[in-house]
């Protein structure tokens, strides 16, 4: 079986539900129209098309399109070869879809990090917790509107509660400043 | 003055009886050990929350992400060639099979992963198999030490010297390699390198034999080994596991085999696979796993277009103008490879709009790139599916039931790196 004749058979068992495949590069993608029915349809891909192995799953911020999130799945068929993308939609309102961690475990950290990076829930994943930054952080650093050198933000915690000794420098050096005799306390005259 | 101070000390039963009373204050409680995020079992900045009972683990809950440095994020404001040298920190002990994987996704993006010139396919798969030796010497030899036998890092790390003086002189550097352009190299190897190759391969071979010695059959390795954190293969599809660790649990499945691209094709090498999923397993899918990169080496040098030396002058860039920088002869004096050379330099290549997925078989296992295009020099979406972020969501189910000693030896056999992780 082909990735292309799974997705006949995955448009005759949802029909409306599944957008007819795009190929790029040899690559097969299929929408999903409703986010509420992913679970649904990648039940029947592992159980009845043999997609037994997640690859990976990723997000998209479509920054200023509505609706804003798109969340894709890349599966694997093992035994076949076979490989194919789910893509679906999710509106900035809602930020939520239904977990699919009951079909494949490994989505457990994937679904973490896309709610870390993005801000995007998964209903009825059993800990979904940040995972690459903190717990208690306010931002979510992959969305479009985050910039790139970051925004400030109290890092809760002891181990980073005060300032560090020479934070914020001495690590560059201004055209006209101080000198690093002057700058660095180490190499001060302790007398003064 | 002198003050008497009366000093109790009940005699052996009562004794027997105190600490009878404690040990049963110990039992049911549980402690927690937060093993980490900076202990060098854990081969970088992994944090474990290690719930024991006794010495038996209960609960493991793995902590990530003190490496995180937005990589991802950082490739969305830059344009793909200039995020080559961030490739080189994300698996920091095999940049060259970094720099090769990233350059493929582009030229899947692209449309141009196909017409690679043979000589450059080889050279990259040269660089492939180096990088896969040295990565899992260093595994090999961290594991081993952690375990107790601290000779095969020292037996290791000599070969893997050897490896970064191949990649400093391809490359110019040792660690931060840079090798490939999108497109091609960033030059052909010296005429040398070839030669340079054969006689690593005759030194490693022997070092390699050694450390064959020291652990495979050693009483110790195997009795702390065998048996330990066995994954099935169930377990290992449903929790996405990849390369030695999934081939460890007896699934043939290698990109290299399975999904050809560069000139696996035409080349000579066998997947080993375990049969039982254990540490012990493991260990011996990457030990052969060295020994088929070096058929694959063997074969490379044998085999390159154009031979050692190019005498030929076969290409290693694809014949493209809008995709590689043209040589810097004909910047100085031709027009139009003066407008290709700008247009590259301040647009970066301009990649049509769709999306790739690009799997490599990485020394940890499969390392992807996700490209999300939407025209122009810049991805609009990055994604890496990193291999050792993956391999390690599996500690929390295979943690639990041993014992803590057993610990080293769980994160040693299933070999991650945190730059690649925390990306």
């Amino acid at each position: 079986m082909t990735s292309i004749e799974t997705t006949q058979k995955l448009k005759a068992k949802f029909g409306d539900l599944i957008s007819e495949p795009v190929e790029f590069r040899g690559e097969i993608t299929v929408k999903v129209a409703d986010a509420e029915q992913i679970v649904a349809v990648c039940e029947f891909a592992k159980k009845q098309l043999g997609y037994d192995y997640l690859v990976d799953v990723s997000s998209l911020d479509n920054y200023g399109d509505d609706p804003r999130w798109t969340i894709v799945y890349h599966l694997r068929s093992l035994a076949s070869g076979c490989e194919l993308r789910f893509k679906t939609d999710v509106s900035e309102e809602k930020s939520e879809l239904p977990s699919v961690i009951g079909i494949w475990r490994t989505v457990n950290w994937h679904e973490r990090e896309i709610y870390d990076m993005m801000g995007i829930r998964f209903r009825g994943h059993p800990d979904l917790r940040r995972i690459l930054m903190w717990e208690g952080y306010p931002y979510f650093p992959l969305r479009k509107d985050f910039p790139l050198a970051g925004k400030p933000s109290d890092i809760p915690g002891v181990a980073f509660s005060k300032p560090a000794p020479l934070e914020g420098g001495p690590f560059v050096t201004v055209a006209g400043a101080n000198s690093a005799t002057t700058r660095e306390p180490r190499v001060r005259n302790p007398e003064k | 003055m002198a003050t008497v101070q009366n000093i109790e000390i009940p005699d052996s039963a009562a004794r027997s009886t105190l600490a009878a009373d404690e040990l049963q204050d110990a039992v049911g409680d549980k402690m927690v050990l937060n093993m980490g995020p900076s202990h060098p079992a854990t081969h970088g900045v992994l944090r474990i929350l290690l719930e024991l009972d006794g010495e038996v683990i209960t609960k493991a809950d793995p902590d990530v992400g003190y490496l995180h440095r937005g990589d991802e994020k950082i490739a969305e404001n830059m344009t793909y060639t200039q995020f080559i040298p961030y490739t080189d920190r994300l698996d920091y002990l095999a940049p060259l099979a970094n720099n090769v994987a990233y350059a493929l996704a582009v030229e899947k993006a692209l449309g141009i992963h196909d017409k690679l010139p043979p000589r450059c396919q080889y050279i990259r798969v040269m660089c492939c198999e180096l990088a896969r030796i040295s990565a899992h010497l260093l595994g090999l030899g961290a594991f081993a030490m952690d375990v107790g036998a601290v000779t095969v890092f020292l037996l290791t790390f000599t070969e893997r010297e050897k490896i970064y003086n191949l990649a400093e002189s391809a490359s110019g550097a040792r660690l931060t390699t840079t090798y490939t352009r999108i497109g091609g190299l960033m030059r052909d190897i010296p005429p040398t390198w070839c030669d340079q190759v054969r006689q690593f391969l005759k030194e490693f071979a022997v070092a390699l034999a050694e450390v064959e010695v020291l652990l495979t059959r050693n009483r110790i390795w195997v009795d702390r080994l065998r048996d330990l954190a066995v994954i099935s293969k169930e377990m290992a599809i449903d929790c996405g596991l990849s390369g030695p660790n999934l081939r460890g649990s007896g699934i043939e499945w290698d990109l290299r085999k399975n999904q050809p691209y560069l000139c696996y094709k035409d080349l000579q090498f066998d997947i080993p696979t375990g049969s039982v999923g254990d540490c012990y397993d493991r260990y011996l899918v990457r030990m052969e796993e060295m020994r088929q990169s070096m058929r694959i080496l063997e074969q490379c040098v044998n085999k390159i277009p154009g031979g050692a030396e190019n005498k030929t002058h076969e290409p290693v860039n694809v014949a493209d103008g809008k995709v590689v920088l043209p040589p810097k002869q004909g910047v100085m004096t031709k027009m139009e490879e003066l407008i290709h050379q700008f247009m590259l330099v301040t647009e970066g290549m301009n990649v049509p709009s769709g999306e790739v997925y690009f799997g490599h078989e990485n020394p940890k296992g499969e390392l992807g790139f996700y490209i999300c295009s939407k025209g122009g020099g810049v991805p609009y979406r990055l994604k890496i599916r990193s291999p050792s972020f993956i391999n390690l969501s599996i500690l929390g189910e295979l943690m639990p039931g041993a014992m803590v000693s057993d610990v080293p030896v769980i994160l040693g056999s299933i070999d991650f790196v945190m730059g690649e992780s925390d990306r």
